[in-house]
């Protein structure tokens, strides 16, 4: 015999109805909280010391933090498609001993020895992505072995810091080359390397936001095979990613020799982990698909910052900087969980 | 304009490894149809589905597009030749805008004064899309802020962006909910108005009945037929999917007599997405058989009783206390055993020796600190090896080394070391050869016989017929129907898995 069994009567959630008030969307609250962060140290700096909101503190905010910034944005791309890229710092060290030694021992115009070195850079970033894309490996240990390449390579080219003395570069850092803004007493004077950091962070907000290639940047970090299946050329954008970033690492070389005046192979060890951590407390989700270069221009200035307030503490060690990047990298991968967290809670009661 | 089908595949054939997942199959889709293709698990929907859509290549027939051979290599060239797929899990991108995700790759551009897009034309584009789809949402909209039913409609208007003229949708409705449903297919049904194909995969009968114009089911790689839905009842269809010759065997004897308390009951058995109403208890020494169609709830229900996935409402008991495992760990301490239906992902650790593997849920259900001795482990791996009849060179032998069959044997045993007062076997017998068929048909009884509650999902519903004395039908999620003694037959089951719904329509009209 059969027994049928009376099934019960649905109860189904409402389908989703437009809300009158918008909700805070939870993608925001990363930028937000960045902002925030970068608003309160500088007060509370402004407050400790009475220099401190000053044209002059600004101005060297920004000098002491533009190769840092260059290399943090090559960081975003490469980090928004879901990849890493360890070399950056030992691509920088190389790329400024290249520069170095083709200026004051090949006799090279600096100029055409910076369009060189950005070139090795592309071309190094190429290897690595085509490294990662072609043969499925993972992107931290080919970029790991690119770090001791390019570290090596450095040191290969010439053991020790070799100094450039070329005119060119002397008047690249002189005044006439630079922005002269009327502020503060004597005006402010802001070197080229702070400009070209500001046109570098210009277009790639451009270029992530506005262009087909950054919205497939975007895509391919955020969900990786759906964006394959949508006919987004995986492949080449990956690998266009990592020479971006690669070239970028070249031009923070140069921004970096330029403000050394000189080419060090031991220069920026583990700077590649300051951009990392620029990246992600400037909001952008170190899986990928999420953020973009306004956050990492903020995560910049922070990481200045508080090496800035550490200084004018003056008696604290140099160390201390680290311990509070060490706190603002976990409170925000906390934060991003937890915005993670309540975004998919509300979807799956939406649903 | 012609007569050609605008969507025809001939003698698609696919193989993977060792297994012929498509052998040879024709499908016809024409204009303004909408094409349900069915079948069981493994019958090559997929398969099919992807060498259309440019996922895989098939290894020999031809698909041509109005007449037209196309032979997409991906699925952007699938795209192009007018054939797009929706998958039951979208694919599309979470953080990127309504609007983006379907003009995504295809974004009109600008050159001056900066080389970028037109966001004003995307958004445009995207509106008329969603427009053509016939729903509402502003495009603007981050995707992961809106609802699966919604996504799927937004990688529907993106497929017509695209221009597709087919357009292939995989369980589409398996996480939607009726009124989404609904939606759904009106969607569909305006589609089918302007002419376009549709290729529907999905397992739910009902669905099927009241959209489809055409039916093709599938069976283990092969064309079962294509028929027309209005000429074919739910009992035939049913016997296409699972492919039976309908023949009488020797079944376990009934229970004899119902004990005042079963040994284990669930009732209302709930969890979104998974579980709607199931009931179903167990007494001492009694097997009980569920059968359904694939997403019908048969594993879902034997994963909900062992905890390895929450339930949202229900009440269980076993011996009359009531019980809610949280984890599995919960569940083996209370004295459940589970044997998962994929054992190479779920089951067995294969390097471990059968030893090994035999006494891994023993050790967990003591604690992992706990002692097993070696002599206990080696004299319990003996008993099953001599039980269960596991052909291994030695107890020390790496599991992986063993046949399919005993390597299932294997996990069976593992469960029985616990000693468990209620035994779960999701599709015990998949993929074993005949004999390890027979001999885990064989312990099902003779545990049974030892007084152990035996809950057993198969979709071999003579092997049902013949292990269980009584058989808790499923259908959408539901258990439907119980069939006890001489009623536990395969023609009995077929009917009872065929049985139409209430018309939701009447269901939404009572609700509202």
């Amino acid at each position: 015999m059969i027994r049928e069994r009376q099934s019960p009567p649905e109860r189904r959630s409402l389908p989703h109805r437009p809300r009158l008030v918008p909700r805070l969307d939870p993608s925001v609250v990363p930028s937000a909280a960045t902002a925030l962060v970068l608003v309160a140290a500088f007060l509370l700096g402004a407050a400790r010391y009475e220099n401190f909101a000053s044209w002059m503190v600004l101005r060297n905010l920004l000098v002491d933090n533009a190769y840092l910034g260059i290399a943090a944005v090559g960081a975003t791309f490469v980090i928004l498609a879901g990849g890493i890229d360890l070399s950056v710092g030992a691509v920088m060290a190389m790329t400024s001993v290249l520069v170095a030694r083709l200026v004051e021992h090949a006799g090279v115009h600096p100029a055409v020895a910076i369009a060189v070195a950005i070139l090795a850079g592309m071309s190094f970033g190429l290897a690595q992505g085509s490294l990662i894309q072609l043969f499925g490996l993972p992107a931290f240990l080919v970029t790991l072995a690119g770090m001791f390449l390019a570290r090596g390579a450095a040191f290969a080219l010439h053991p020790q810091s070799l100094g450039v003395r070329h005119p060119f570069v002397a008047q690249l850092l002189n005044d006439s080359l630079s922005l002269h803004i009327p502020l503060g007493p004597r005006g402010v004077v802001i070197p080229i390397t702070v400009v070209v950091a500001g046109a570098v962070i210009a277009i790639t907000w451009w270029t992530l936001r506005q262009t087909p290639f950054g919205r497939a940047v975007h895509a391919i970090g955020d969900d990786e095979h759906a964006a394959t299946l949508m006919g987004v050329p995986v492949g080449r954008v990956r690998v266009m990613t990592y020479a971006i970033a690669g070239g970028l690492s070249a031009l923070a070389g140069v921004a970096f020799t330029l403000y050394q005046q000189a080419g060090d192979p031991t220069a920026c060890k583990g700077l590649e982990l300051d951009a990392i951590a620029a990246v992600v407390i400037g909001g952008t989700l170190l899986r990928g698909g999420v953020g973009g270069v306004i956050g990492t221009l903020m995560g910049v200035l922070i990481l200045g910052l508080i090496q800035t307030i550490i200084t004018f503490e003056g008696d604290l060690s140099s160390w201390w900087t680290r311990i509070v990047v060490g706190v603002l990298v976990l409170a925000f991968v906390a934060l991003q969980r937890g915005v993670d967290a309540i975004a998919s809670r509300r979807l799956t009661s939406a649903a | 304009m012609t007569d050609l089908a605008l969507l025809s595949v001939r003698g698609a054939r696919k193989r993977f490894g060792p297994v012929l997942a498509l052998d040879g199959v024709d499908i016809d889709i024409e204009r303004g149809e909408i094409h349900a293709l069915m079948g069981e698990n493994g019958a090559g929907k997929s398969t099919l589905i992807r060498c259309v859509s440019g996922v895989h290549s098939p290894d020999a027939g031809s698909v041509s597009v109005a007449g037209v051979p196309a032979r997409p290599r991906t699925p952007r060239e699938a795209e192009l030749f007018g054939i797009s797929c929706v998958h039951q899990e979208v694919h599309l991108i979470p953080h990127l805008s309504v609007a983006e995700n379907i003009c995504l790759g295809r974004e009109p551009t600008r050159r001056f004064p900066f080389p970028g897009i037109r966001w004003g034309a995307v958004r445009e584009r995207a509106r008329q899309a969603v427009e053509r789809v016939g729903f509402e949402i502003d495009v603007r909209r981050e995707l992961c802020t809106c609802s699966i039913a919604a996504q799927q409609l937004v990688a529907i208007a993106r497929s017509l962006d695209c221009g597709a003229r087919v357009v292939i949708l995989d369980e589409p409705t398996s996480s939607l909910n009726e009124r989404e449903v609904e939606a759904l297919f009106s969607v569909l049904r305006r589609l089918r108005a302007n002419g376009l194909g549709i290729l529907l995969v999905t397992h739910f009968l009902d669905q099927v009945y009241r959209i489809a114009d055409r039916i093709t089911v599938l069976r283990d790689g092969r064309l079962v037929g294509t028929r027309s839905a209005a000429d074919l009842s739910r009992a035939e269809l049913v016997a296409m999917m699972v492919g039976r010759a309908i023949h009488r065997e020797p079944r376990a004897e009934q229970h004899a007599s119902r004990a005042e308390q079963p040994r284990f009951a669930a009732r209302g058995l709930r969890r979104r997405g998974a579980l709607d109403a199931v009931d179903c208890s167990v007494d001492r020494g009694e097997a009980v058989g569920l059968a359904g169609l694939l997403g019908s709830g048969r594993s879902e229900t034997l994963r909900a009783i062992f905890g390895a996935d929450p339930i949202d409402a229900g009440t269980m008991t076993l011996d009359g206390h009531p019980v809610r495992p949280g984890s599995p760990r919960e569940a083996m301490r209370v004295g459940i055993a589970f044997l998962p239906e994929d054992r190479k992902r779920d089951g067995i650790i294969p390097s471990l020796s059968v030893r090994e593997n035999i006494i891994l849920a023993l050790q967990a259900r003591r604690g992992v600190f706990a002692r097993v001795s070696n002599r206990e482990a080696l004299l319990l791996a003996d008993r099953f090896i001599a039980a269960l009849r596991i052909r291994t060179p030695s107890p020390e032998t790496p599991v992986h080394r063993l046949s399919g069959g005993n390597q299932q044997k294997t996990l069976i045993a593992r469960a029985l070391a616990t000693d468990p007062l209620l035994l779960l076997l999701d599709e015990p017998t998949r993929g074993i050869d005949i004999g390890a068929k027979e001999d885990v048909l064989d312990l099902v009884r003779s545990e049974r016989e030892r007084g152990v509650a035996i809950i057993m999902a198969s979709s071999e519903l003579e092997e049902l017929v013949r292990a269980c004395g009584r058989v808790v039908v499923l259908r959408d999620r539901r258990s439907v129907a119980e069939l006890m003694g001489s009623a536990v037959d395969p023609t009995a089951i077929v009917r009872a898995i065929a049985e139409a719904a209430p018309e939701p329509d009447v269901e939404i009209a009572t609700r509202g």
